[in-house]
């Protein structure tokens, strides 16, 4: 055996073959040849884009974020006129986004939770009721829902003048939602800072109340403690203030309202598309992170004296939330995304101003497509660290 | 042991006829106090629920089916009459059926993408239902032979006339896009899976960092990328098909999740299955190809079912970029002039929610009983 390995070993065929079949060079090549594929392709890709783009004299660069925008935008955040630059469009686009995103999810999770909770109830008429919303707006696309929800429903409702009526001044009619508008007076600021206060002594309460139950064994109503600091606080301030808040009431002149705030219906569309299509899929999520908890795990409760609510507050509820979190954050992203369908209804968000407009306009559109790619691929990114980070946090500890 | 003497001893054989129970807790008056009404909380759930239903029940069943219209040529049938209220205007999706299933597929051609739908379901059927014969054949006859002679009947050539894409429509093009979306996107995701637990570091780094960009980014900016962005990436005078622009978008996006999902399947499949093919002296492609993937694979099968469901839906985003598939065909008629009343919008959208509604409930079904079935080989 030796003797032959050795003699084999000598003939440069069978050194070849030693190298050949060695399954680290092999490894190496075989990165090194994706590499040099990936590397020629980008050539040849920038080498056409350069030539189409000479063709088509639009220059590469961002100097287009500076130019005049000349389009309007029916919802702004922040000041924009026709005069103000591109780069100014991208922030209002960028604020609406936010805007229908940070509501959708609000909105979304509390409709999750509710119907999630639902589904499980002892209640057959709630339970029937709940599956029967969720299998249904589940399957159906959600830039469906949205033209349904703008075409067919907020479109046909009648004008501001037979609106339908809801308390505090509200009124749903074709314009959209008008309510009442908030004033904020003189030293209002003052307010918010008490808010903070309390919100960091609440925390810092709690934090308390956590050690000493963990060195003697004393619990502490922190739940209600903390509820009344973070209302109290800035209550007392506000009325010390002599309550610097008044509200502008919207007012019917002519054929629309004046004043007030107003959501407009396109916005309205989104909110309620998005956050009921997107509830549907939270309401799953929570229906299986509590299915996940065993029932072993409320019988030991109950029988270590815990009463109902403590034994959902204190065991089934954080077991829940662990197996809840990360698919409820994926649906957090899902629905950030899903906001860019918001193009098909005309609510001005990022895809519809930025990728839109702008890129009509100017027609940068690897400019323009690269910045909107990056921004919602950063928004994911960040979530993802953020729920990775906290997951690791809750993560069930084993021995 | 002696026998039992079966003439002095009485032994009863079979059970006692169970009591029924007290008619307050059985029967339909006691399921009703048992699941609607067992505390104060259920009661008031359960009538403002009866009190919701009713309110909202009745003027949707008489929109939907009483008022509606159902017959009619033109706009005419839809308008109210002397004061009446008009529901649902069905004459307009009767009237638009075929235009909603093939777009402007000419007429006399439309007998081509029907043959190919129905070999498609009948084809899907079969592979689909477990205990059919030749099953296997037929997944490889559904993956080779059938998407040529799609092609072909589709787009014409060799005898047939040639239809342009921008002539498909309707259903067509939302199943054209679905169908070679899940298609395209298995291979890519499986190398992309492969890829992304490789232990060579820079074709790990490709593969996660190509799943993270599409995964992190709307379908609607990669379909603006396909349409605007693909043809200055060409050389110039190259110019692709509008359809097939898409379809690469589509494909790609797809091929993230699809390898998110297989990436699932591989790690679920123990270490010993890894250490057991290498032990045999299989290679890396022959380990994966006959004992992993065959494994991977089948597990992941609901996963797939269910992108495909997502996938299923996104395919109406191709409506942005100017491509008709079922709502953007129904979303065009709304501007008939021949059509137009108020009530051709919201009858349109229901009727294509009920279309995709049919899809993908069917397929979320045929997910959980496979998903059930998968489980039981499993357990033990």
């Amino acid at each position: 055996m030796t003797l032959r390995d050795k003699t084999a070993d000598e003939t440069p065929r069978s050194w070849l073959r030693a190298v050949l079949y060695d399954a680290t060079i092999r490894g190496w090549v075989f990165q090194g040849l994706v590499l040099l594929f990936i590397i020629l392709f980008a050539l040849w890709v920038i080498h056409n884009t350069a030539a189409n783009l000479r063709a088509a004299n639009i220059p590469f660069g961002f100097d287009f974020l500076n130019m005049r925008a000349g389009f309007d935008i029916s919802q702004k955040p922040i000041d924009y006129t026709l005069d103000s630059s591109h780069a100014q469009a991208f922030k209002v686009g960028l604020l609406n986004t936010i805007i229908v995103s940070v509501l959708g999810i609000i909105l979304a999770t509390i409709i999750g939770f509710i119907v999630g909770i639902s589904r499980l109830s002892s209640n057959w008429l709630l339970a029937r009721a709940a599956t029967v919303y969720v299998e249904t707006l589940r399957n159906i696309p959600l830039l469906l829902q949205l033209l349904f929800w703008y075409k067919a429903v907020l479109s046909v409702l009648p004008g501001p003048r037979q609106g339908l009526m809801l308390p505090f001044s509200i009124n749903l009619s074709n314009r959209g939602l008008t309510m009442p508008r908030p004033i904020v007076g003189e030293g209002f600021g003052l307010v918010m800072w008490a808010l903070l206060v309390a919100v960091v002594a609440a925390w810092a309460l709690a934090r308390w109340a956590r050690r000493r139950q963990a060195a003697t064994g004393q619990s502490f109503p922190v739940i209600r403690a903390s509820l009344g600091i973070v209302i109290g606080l800035p209550l007392v301030v506000f009325l010390i203030l002599g309550a610097p808040l008044t509200f502008e009431l919207p007012e019917l002149k002519g054929f629309n309202f004046v004043g007030g705030m107003v959501v407009h219906p396109e916005l309205t569309a989104m909110l309620l598309g998005i956050s009921l299509y997107t509830a549907t899929f939270i309401a799953e999520t929570v229906r299986a992170g509590i299915l996940a908890v065993s029932s072993g795990q409320s019988e030991a409760a109950f029988s270590l004296g815990l009463r109902p609510s403590q034994t959902m507050r204190l065991i089934v509820v954080p077991q829940a939330m662990r197996v809840i979190i990360p698919p409820l954050t994926s649906q957090y992203l899902n629905l950030t995304k899903n906001s860019s369908l918001a193009l098909a209804i005309g609510y001005p968000d990022l895809v519809a101003v930025f990728a839109g407009s702008t890129l009509n306009i100017t027609g940068h559109a690897i400019e323009v497509i690269a910045i909107t790619m990056a921004v919602y691929l950063a928004l994911s990114l960040i979530t993802a660290a953020l729920m990775n980070w906290f997951n690791a946090r809750v993560a069930l500890v084993e021995r | 042991m002696s026998r039992i003497e079966t003439d002095t001893v009485f032994v009863r054989r079979d059970f006692l006829e169970p009591e029924a129970p007290p008619p307050s807790l059985g029967g339909i008056p006691g399921w009703v106090r048992k699941n609607l009404f067992s505390s104060p909380f259920n009661i008031a759930i359960s009538l403002s629920m009866l009190l919701l239903l009713a309110w909202a029940l009745p003027p949707l069943i008489r929109w939907l089916f009483i008022d509606a219209v159902w017959t009619g040529t033109n706009r005419e049938a839809c308008l109210p009459k002397n004061g009446e209220t008009v529901g649902a205007c069905w004459a307009f999706v009767n009237a638009k059926l075929a235009q909603f299933t093939f777009g402007s597929y000419p007429a006399d051609q439309r007998w081509r993408p029907s043959l190919v739908m129905i070999v498609f379901f009948v084809g899907l059927a079969w592979v689909a239902i477990p205990r059919m014969p030749w099953r296997r054949q037929a997944v490889w006859l559904m993956l080779t032979a059938f998407p040529v002679a799609t092609f072909w009947l589709l787009y014409g050539g060799l005898g047939l006339p040639i239809v342009e894409t921008s002539n498909w429509g309707g259903l067509l093009v939302t199943l054209v896009v679905a169908i070679t979306g899940i298609v395209a996107s298995l291979p890519l995701g499986i190398l992309l899976a492969l890829g992304r637990r490789s232990k060579l570091p820079f074709i790990k780094i490709v593969s996660v960092v190509f799943i993270e960009v599409w995964r992190g980014v709307p379908l609607i900016t990669v379909l603006f990328m396909a349409s605007v962005m693909l043809p200055l990436f060409l050389p110039t005078g190259v110019n692709f098909d509008k359809l097939l622009r898409a379809l690469i978008g589509v494909a790609l996006f797809t091929g993230a999740y699809m390898a998110e999902t297989i990436r699932g399947g591989l790690q679920a499949i123990p270490k010993g299955q890894f250490e057991g093919a290498a032990s045999l002296g299989l290679g890396y492609w022959q380990s994966m190809r006959l004992i992993i993937l065959p494994q991977a694979l089948k597990i992941v099968i609901p996963g797939i079912v269910n992108s495909f469901i997502s996938l299923f839906k996104d395919t109406s985003l191709v409506m942005i970029i100017g491509l008709y598939d079922l709502l953007g065909s129904i979303q065009r008629n709304f501007s008939d002039a021949n059509w137009s009343t108020p009530s051709i919008a919201p009858t349109g959208l229901i009727f294509a929610a009920a279309v995709f509604w049919v899809f993908c409930f069917s397929m979320s079904r045929y997910s959980m009983y496979m998903e059930r079935k998968l489980n039981t080989g499993r357990k033990r």
